[in-house]
């Protein structure tokens, strides 16, 4: 059935991803890759993995840019997966009811063995969540690692999306984003986090923390430093003043 | 977009195919005879092909028929239903007629699914809020505008050719010049939430991935005016010229070569002129 549930539980679980604070490391697009290459559905192939133009499937991937206009610029690392969204565009144009939103957590997954490969789900979604497999050639999406935060046989700090887990500057979290009371919507009461592209209207259920901005001081202990000589004395003196001299 | 050949065949072919059949639907082409049965088995032949086509475009062609599942949401499963009541309900008003019995009402129905599968076609780009130049009434308007032209050429009717030819080359001239300044709402801005300028400084990977060669294809718009051009002419005008001539037996054939050769290029810059909002996380 690819309708979007009719009947959903008030549980949403999605990632808050924190830009202040992610530095750009790429060890959750590796973790990402490594965990759903072993596990749940088909793997997540490459092509030409050790050619001249090597290419291959990611459901999470870090893209960094470039921001200007208040203050210093300054570059944010911006990692990107799917947002598990409320009105998920790709589920309902899904012609053979493989693409799914799941009723009970709000977790977006494709029943692969349904997947004709049309790659209508991956037009119809803004944020370029989904990659077909070049080898299944079946659609893959982040599926917030199913096959680990339901899994009774992993130690209970596992029983988190891989990228989550490694994510060495805890700039990934997850949880219950239709709890108020869940730490991960605490985080983004705290410091306003935000929907990307809303105006798609897809009401993303990930949330993305903005980075905090910067100081104007460069070092709180700059103001105590002896300051710089602004006119070159002795012979370094001399030598300023005998070049300008010489035009 | 990527303008993948499988899906510039498919909407093509099946579009000349479908507007053919809707005009023998209703009657309005050769509907008995051998000229009848040549007129269906021509429709038929282009409809069928152009819905092979569409297959070379799925990663596993294998599971085509599981596309019939999701009518109830999908323009993709709709148009699967669409194409095969129309193609079953021409199949029989062909043989009822060839047979030499009266049987408009039938050919009604199936003409009017003929146009519903071309419409449905179109409402599969139509929907998408990710493409604004698709996004909009134009394209299933230009979908169906194709597709009676070729019908009507392929029926052999000269003057309203003629008219359907001029009318939807001013049609699709005004669609391109409406479809250039529909830049959507989302920018590179609002799609990071990040500002007040945002400038890509390094992509997620060094070669490229399936969504940059899907979704972030830019060949076509270094050339779009030139092939807007070519387009212009070889899909409208060098039809019309072909009308023009007096009734000589190869003009009308030669307009309808000509006319579909032209909406392929028509359709080739359909896909690569639209850009995709993921395009804004890219460059």
């Amino acid at each position: 059935m690819t309708d979007l549930p009719e009947t959903r539980s008030t549980k949403k679980l999605g990632l808050v991803i924190d830009l202040d604070t992610c530095v750009g490391c790429h060890a959750c697009v590796v973790a990402c890759k490594a965990w759903n290459t072993e596990n749940y559905g088909a793997a997540l192939a490459d092509t030409d993995a050790h050619g001249a133009a090597p290419s291959g499937a990611f459901v999470n991937r870090i893209h960094s840019y470039e921001v200007t206009g208040d203050g210093a610029p300054r570059i944010v690392h911006f990692p990107k997966s799917c947002l598990h969204c409320e009105d998920a565009p790709c589920v309902t144009v899904c012609p053979t009811g493989a693409s799914y939103k799941r009723a009970e957590d709000g977790i977006v997954l494709v029943n692969e063995d349904q997947c004709i490969g049309c790659g209508l789900c991956a037009w119809a979604c803004p944020y370029g969540a989904r990659e077909q497999d070049p080898v299944a050639k079946v659609m893959k999406k982040c599926t917030l690692c199913v096959d680990r935060i339901d899994n009774e046989n992993l130690p209970e700090a596992d029983r988190i999306p891989a990228c989550v887990r490694t994510c060495p500057s805890k700039a990934r979290h997850f949880g219950d984003l239709g709890d108020p009371d869940s730490h991960v919507s605490q985080l983004v009461e705290a410091r306003g986090g935000m929907d990307l592209a809303p105006e798609q209207g897809t009401r993303p259920v990930n949330k993305y923390l903005p980075p905090r901005p910067k100081e104007d001081e460069i070092d709180v202990l700059a103001p105590l430093l002896a300051p710089v000589a602004e006119e070159p004395k002795g012979w370094l003196g001399w030598l300023d003043r005998a070049l300008d001299r010489l035009g | 977009m990527h303008p993948a050949a499988s899906l510039i065949l498919f909407s093509t072919l099946s579009g000349a195919g479908f507007g053919l059949l809707a005009l023998i639907g209703a009657g309005l082409a050769r509907t008995t005879g051998w000229a009848g049965l040549a007129e269906a088995a021509l429709a038929f032949a282009l409809a069928i092909a152009g819905l092979a086509a569409s297959t070379f475009h799925l990663g596993r062609p294998e599971r085509a028929l599981k596309a019939f599942r999701e009518w109830r949401s999908s323009w993709l499963s709709r148009e699967a239903w669409l194409a095969a009541a129309t193609l079953s309900i021409m199949a029989i008003t062909t043989l009822i007629r060839l047979a030499g019995l009266p049987a408009l009402p039938l050919g009604l129905v199936g003409s009017a699914l003929a146009l519903a599968t071309v419409a449905a076609t179109a409402m599969i780009y139509a929907q998408l809020r990710t493409v604004p130049r698709w996004n909009h009434w134009t394209t299933p308007a230009i979908f169906l505008g194709h597709a009676l032209t070729a019908g009507t050429l392929l029926a052999g009717h000269r003057l309203p050719a003629a008219i359907l030819l001029a009318a939807l080359a001013v049609a699709q001239f005004a669609a391109w010049h409406a479809g250039d300044r529909r830049t959507g709402a989302t920018t590179r801005e609002s799609a990071t939430g990040l500002g007040p300028r945002v400038r890509p400084f390094e992509a997620p990977h060094t070669s490229d991935n399936y969504l940059t060669r899907e979704m972030v294809f830019v060949v076509a718009r270094k050339h779009r005016v030139r092939l807007r051009s070519i387009g212009l002419v070889l899909a409208y005008l060098a039809p019309l010229a072909c009308l023009a001539i007096p009734p000589a037996p190869l003009a009308l054939p030669l307009a309808a070569l000509l006319h579909i050769g032209g909406t392929l290029i028509v359709r080739w810059l359909f896909f690569a002129d639209a850009e995709h909002t993921v395009a804004l996380y890219y460059r």
